[in-house]
C-alpha cells in the first residue's frame, strides 16, 4: 500500500512537473497578480509596504485555486481513474497522494517565490522569515481544502469557476491568519501575535489534512460511482 | 400504533405518506404563520415605544433580528438533513436539505440588507467590516455555493450526496469562520464607534421582537414543506420522463 | 398618521427595510407557490400519458433505483 501511494505520489508529481503546467505556470500568475497590484494603487512605497502582506496571500490563494480544477479531473477523464478506484489504495489514500503532489508542485514553489514578489512590494526583509513560515505553515491547507472542493466539481463543466466559489470561503481562516503573522511580525509583536497566528494556521492546517481527503473522497464516490 | 422510534422515522421516509402528512399541515401551518406576523408587525410598527436611545430605527430590529435568526436556522436544518442524507440514506433528507437553502440565503441576504439599513443611521456607515457582519457574509457565499453545487449536477442522487458533503464541511468551517474573524477583527481594532453590546431591550420590545421571530419561524416551515412537495414533485416528473424516453427511445 | 409614516426623520431607513423583507418574501412565497403547481400539474400530465403503466418509475428516486 505504502508503494502504491508512493508512485501515485511521484507519478503526479512527475506529470505536473513535464507539462510544465503545473509550478512553473502557478509562479508566474502569482508574479503578475503582485506586479499587477503596484500598477493598479500606484508606486507609493509605503502604500504598498502596507498592503504586502495581504496582496502576497491574495495572490497566493488565487494562484493554488486556479491548479486545483485539474486535480481529479485530468485523471477522470483519461480513464486512469477508473484504474485508482479499482486499486489496492482506498480513495481516502488516493485523495492525499494528490492533495500532497498538488501542494509539492504548486504550494512550494509559491512560498519560494513570494520573498522575491515581496521585494517587489517594499516588504520590510525582517518580516520576510515569517512570511515564508506562515505561507509554508499555511499552504498545505490550501491543498487539503481545496481536494474536497476539486472532487465535488469533477465532472461538471466549468468546474474551475464553481470550484473556487465553493473553496473560497474554506480559504478565508487561511488567509485571515497568513496575513495576520506577517502583519503582527511587521508591527512589531513578533512574540505574542504572530505566534498565535502561527499557531492557528498549524492547526487549520492539521485539520485539513485529516479532514480534506475523507470530504474529497466522500465526494468522488458521490459523484462517480 | 405501537411503532418504534427509528420505524415512524422510516414510515415518514415514504415520500407518498410525507406527502399527504405535509398537504393536511400546510393550511393550519399557513394561517398560524399569517396571524403570528400580523400580530408582529402591529406591535413592531404600531404599538411599541421607540428607544430612547436608537428611536424609531430599532423598528428595523424587528425583521433584522429574526431574519438574521432564520439564516442561522437554515443553515443548521441543511446541515441536520445532509448529515441524516449521508448517515441513514433518508429518501426525504437530502430533498429537505435542498429546499432549505433558497430560503436560509433569502434570510441571510436580509439580515445583510436590513443590517446595512440599520447601521447607516446609527453607526453612520452602510458597512462595518466586524465580525458579526463579515461571518454572516461568508455564511451567504456558503449558501450561494451549495446552491450552485446543486445547480451544476444534473442527476439528483449524485448532486444529492456531493451537496450534503459540501453543507457538512461548511457547518464544520462556521465555527473556525467566526473564531478566525473575530480574532483578525481584534488585530485590526475597527476605529468606529460600534459596540457588539448594543441596547438593552426592554420589555415593550421583547413582545413584537418575540412574535416576529415566532412568525418568521413558522413561516421558514411553510415555505419549507411548500418547496419540499415541489421539490418531490421535480423528481417524479423526471422519472416519468426517463421511464417515457426508456419506452419511446428503445 | 404623518408621524407615523416619517418615523421620527428615519423614515427612509425604516419604510426601506421592511419594504425589502416583504419584496423578499413575497418573492419567495410566489416562486415557491409557482414552482410547486408547475411540477405538480406537470406530474399530473406525465401520470396520465404513462396510465399506470409506469406505476413503480412514478416513485420518487430511492438509493436503489440506480
Amino acid at each position: 500500500m505504502r508503494r502504491a501511494f508512493l508512485a501515485l505520489l511521484a507519478r503526479d508529481i512527475r506529470l505536473a512537473a513535464g507539462m510544465g503546467g503545473g509550478g512553473g505556470m502557478a509562479v508566474l500568475f502569482f508574479l503578475t497578480v503582485v506586479a499587477i497590484v503596484p500598477l493598479g494603487v500606484g508606486p507609493d512605497r509605503p502604500v504598498l509596504e502596507l498592503l504586502a502582506p495581504g496582496m502576497l496571500w491574495v495572490g497566493l490563494l488565487l494562484a493554488s485555486l486556479l491548479t486545483l480544477d485539474r486535480m481529479f479531473q485530468a485523471d477522470v477523464e483519461d480513464g486512469s481513474f477508473d484504474l485508482l478506484s479499482m486499486g489496492p489504495l482506498p480513495l481516502e489514500l488516493v485523495a492525499v497522494a494528490k492533495s500532497l503532489a498538488h501542494w509539492v508542485v504548486t504550494g512550494l514553489p509559491l512560498v519560494i517565490a513570494a520573498p522575491v514578489l515581496g521585494i517587489l512590494l517594499n516588504l520590510p526583509p525582517a518580516t520576510m522569515p515569517y512570511l515564508m513560515l506562515a505561507m509554508l505553515v499555511g499552504t498545505p491547507a490550501l491543498s487539503f481544502i481545496g481536494a474536497v472542493g476539486a472532487a465535488l466539481t469533477v465532472g461538471v463543466r466549468r468546474g474551475g469557476l464553481l470550484a473556487s466559489l465553493l473553496v473560497l470561503p474554506f480559504y478565508i481562516p487561511v488567509l485571515i491568519f497568513g496575513v495576520g503573522a506577517v502583519e503582527a511580525a511587521a508591527g512589531g509583536f513578533e512574540g505574542q501575535a504572530a505566534r498565535q497566528a502561527l499557531l492557528f494556521l498549524a492547526a487549520i492546517t492539521l485539520a485539513a489534512i485529516a479532514i480534506g481527503p475523507l470530504g474529497a473522497a466522500a465526494a468522488l464516490r458521490a459523484i462517480l460511482r | 400504533m405501537s411503532l418504534t422510534a427509528a420505524q415512524r422515522f422510516h414510515a415518514y421516509a415514504n415520500p407518498a405518506r410525507f406527502m399527504a402528512l405535509s398537504e393536511r399541515l400546510l393550511a393550519p401551518l399557513s394561517v398560524l404563520t399569517l396571524l403570528t406576523l400580523g400580530a408582529g408587525l402591529w406591535f413592531a410598527l404600531f404599538s411599541s415605544p421607540p428607544d430612547y436611545q436608537q428611536g424609531e430605527t430599532v423598528r428595523i430590529m424587528y425583521v433584522h433580528v429574526p431574519s438574521a435568526w432564520l439564516a442561522m436556522l437554515g443553515y443548521s436544518v441543511m446541515a441536520l438533513a445532509s448529515a441524516v442524507a449521508l448517515i441513514f440514506r433518508h429518501p426525504l433528507a437530502d430533498v429537505a436539505a435542498k429546499s432549505a437553502a433558497p430560503i436560509g440565503a433569502a434570510f441571510t441576504f436580509l439580515a445583510l440588507a436590513t443590517g446595512s439599513l440599520w447601521g447607516k443611521p446609527m453607526w453612520g456607515t452602510w458597512w462595518e467590516w466586524d465580525a458579526r457582519m463579515t461571518s454572516v457574509l461568508i455564511l451567504f457565499f456558503l449558501y450561494l455555493g451549495y446552491m450552485a453545487l446543486w445547480a451544476t449536477i444534473e442527476d439528483p442522487l449524485r448532486a444529492a450526496r456531493a451537496a450534503a458533503v459540501l453543507a457538512l464541511a461548511g457547518a464544520i468551517n462556521i465555527p473556525v469562520i467566526r473564531y478566525s474573524v473575530v480574532w483578525w477583527n481584534t488585530l485590526h481594532q475597527p476605529a468606529s464607534v460600534f459596540r457588539m453590546d448594543g441596547p438593552t431591550i426592554a420589555p415593550s420590545m421583547l413582545l413584537p421582537l418575540g412574535l416576529m421571530a415566532a412568525g418568521f419561524t413558522l413561516l421558514f416551515f411553510t415555505l419549507h414543506l411548500v418547496r419540499m412537495r415541489a421539490e418531490i414533485m421535480r423528481r417524479r416528473v423526471r422519472n416519468l420522463r426517463l421511464a417515457r424516453a426508456d419506452e419511446g427511445g428503445l | 398618521m404623518e408621524e407615523f409614516f416619517h418615523m421620527g426623520g428615519y423614515a427612509a431607513y425604516v419604510w426601506t427595510s421592511y419594504g425589502l423583507a416583504a419584496a423578499v418574501i413575497l418573492a419567495l412565497v410566489w416562486q415557491s407557490l409557482c414552482d410547486w403547481r408547475r411540477q405538480s400539474s406537470l406530474a399530473a400530465e406525465l401520470e396520465k400519458a404513462a396510465g399506470g403503466r409506469v406505476r413503480r418509475a412514478a416513485a420518487p428516486a430511492r438509493e436503489d433505483d440506480r
